[in-house]
């Protein structure tokens, strides 16, 4: 079932970006560029299809498939498009797989370039999911790159998922959303990294919704806001059921970064343990010291500094 | 090696007047020699301690790194220059790995193996620390033994260590005397200054120096000085500064 895969040079470098890809991957994928089908491909156990009103795709799992992975990376290499599409995933029960899902940018042109990806997951009970998402725009036209991903997961009974996301470089404007709803023992994991330039904006929002006896859900952002942008982050998750909900955002500033963080928590149960943290600040300056007394300048140590924060 | 020429070193109070940490200092450390300074708290030894590895500058006096005046020069340049340091209290860095610390001290990407060396070094069992963050999950005897370890890492002619043994545990301290001992014996041409009030890291010194009120007031080697120092006004002033700190 495998399809061809055509694609230049800057998209090449752009799917490298955002999911680690160097060359055609093992396993289920579907490509999309500017707009249309660069390529796919299925296996016995994962479907991939187009939905018919081609607003976007179906990925299906079946029931126990284990170990198994899917790619689904998305470019755009050309000035002035816009698009929103619907991928949906639904995950068998008891299977066990990683996503790989990117978006890169690369505008050269005058025009805006937008990508609003909308992402929802159907997990199966006892399934175990992990949910890599990179961002990546590059390009030095006027036009702006923009990504608005909204994710919606629903998690049925013991199921888990993990969910990576990253956004470290030149896309000049990204709101995102983030909503789940999880059943009885489900667990979902949610790491957030994220670096801002220039005059760029992110929002972050997550909305989780903990319904089950012994859910849980742990939502960690690290961010850094450089030069004159603007970051907010606001996670809220709330109690319904005897549950435990961790949300933190540890953030660094920089220049005239500025970061907004609302950290929130709703208890409708009394047995319901939620927490939440906030941190923002610039870089300690003991910690410049040190890693100068090592023989680094003050840029390198501030480079060292946040890539092993934004790890 | 390294020559304290006249050191002064004031800091501004809040009523704007001008208090001194360091009264017109002069000290020589030679090449191959471990000396120890100690004193009563709030005598200037970590301040002396910084200004040689360039975090504070002096007012007045001029620093020599083997005849070359560093009394300008950067952090990092003295630094290059083969001047290591030893925080009293190391500083936690979250994301930071206990790996990329001791490569960035090495100054090179070390294999895994080597820097697992460094850990052993100073008794940590390397493959559980290896990966592990530097951040609040480790303990202050465990930082502090990382912390000797990036300095043994950097290999440099010069190292100041300011009390290695201060908040660390005495099961630690007993490997903390072993990891100087071992040290000492090795020095070669490179110099060691050791910031401390353990009798123990004393006893091994080539040389003592008791630095009190911003001054030294006692210079000499351990057979000269240790016998006074134990039992003596120093030992008590240094007791005192102790009680005044708790």
């Amino acid at each position: 079932m495998a399809g061809t895969v055509a694609l230049d040079a800057v998209q090449k470098r752009i799917i490298e970006e955002v999911a680690d890809l160097h060359e055609v991957p093992l396993g289920a994928y579907n490509f999309r560029a500017n707009s249309k089908l660069a390529g796919r491909n299925t296996t016995a156990n994962i479907d991939i299809t187009s939905k018919e009103d081609g607003s976007g795709i179906d990925i299906r799992i079946k029931p126990g498939t284990k170990n198994e992975s899917v790619h689904i990376p998305v470019v755009i290499s050309e000035s002035g498009i816009t698009e929103t599409v619907y991928n949906d995933f639904y995950i068998g029960e008891d299977s066990n797989v990683v996503i790989v899902a990117g978006c890169g940018i690369d505008n050269c042109g005058k025009q805006d370039s937008e990508h609003d990806g909308i992402h929802r997951f159907y997990i199966g009970k006892n399934a175990v999911v992990r949910y890599v998402e990179k961002h990546y725009g590059s390009g030095d036209g006027e036009g702006k790159r923009i990504l608005n991903p909204g994710t919606e997961v629903y998690m049925d009974e013991n199921s888990s998922m993990t969910m990576e996301m990253e956004q470290i470089k030149g896309v000049d404007s990204t709101e995102r959303t983030t909503k789940a709803e999880l059943k009885a023992g489900a667990r979902l994991v949610v790491k957030e990294r994220l670096m801002t330039h220039g005059t760029q904006s992110a929002l972050s929002i997550y909305r989780v919704d903990l319904n089950g006896e012994g859910a849980s859900a742990d939502v960690v952002s690290r961010s850094v806001a450089r030069d004159r942008s603007y970051q907010k982050f606001d996670a809220r998750v709330t109690g319904n059921a005897p549950c435990s909900g961790h949300t933190e955002c540890d953030s660094i500033i920089m220049d005239e970064g500025r970061i907004l963080a609302v950290p929130s928590l709703e208890a409708n149960d009394i047995d319901a343990m939620l927490v939440h943290e906030a941190a923002i600040g610039k870089i300690a300056g003991d910690q410049l010291v040190k890693l100068m007394t090592l023989g680094l300048t003050e840029t390198e140590a501030e480079e060292q500094i946040i890539n092993g924060f934004l790890k | 090696m390294l020559e304290l020429n006249h050191i002064s070193f004031e800091v501004e109070s809040d009523s704007a007047r001008q208090i001194g940490i360091i009264h017109d200092l002069s000290l020589k450390v030679e090449a191959g020699k471990f000396v120890v300074v100690t004193g009563p708290n709030g005598g200037g030894k970590s301040t002396m301690a910084r200004l040689i590895a360039g975090i504070e500058k002096p007012t007045s006096g001029r620093i020599l790194l083997d005849g070359e005046d560093i009394t300008d020069l950067s952090i990092t340049e003295r630094a290059k220059k083969g001047i290591s340091f030893a925080f009293q209290q190391p500083v936690r860095f979250k994301g930071l790995t206990v790996l990329d610390l001791i490569r960035l001290s090495a100054g090179r990407n070390l294999q895994i193996g080597e820097a697992c060396e460094y850990l052993s070094e100073v008794g940590l069992c390397a493959r559980d620390y290896i990966d592990r963050e530097v951040n609040a999950s480790l303990s202050g005897g465990e930082l502090k033994r990382i912390e000797i370890a990036t300095v043994l890492a950097r290999g440099t002619r010069l190292s100041v260590f300011d009390e290695p043994e201060a908040g660390i545990d005495l099961w630690s301290f007993q490997n903390l005397i072993r990891i100087f001992e071992k040290m000492r014996d090795s020095i070669r041409d490179s110099s060691i200054i050791i910031i401390s009030h353990q009798e123990r890291i004393l006893d091994i010194a080539d040389e003592i120096v008791v630095l009190s009120d911003g001054r030294i007031s006692r210079q000499g080697t351990k057979q000269d000085i240790l016998p006074e120092l134990i039992g003596t006004e120093a030992a008590v002033a240094q007791c005192q500064g102790r009680r005044k700190e708790e």
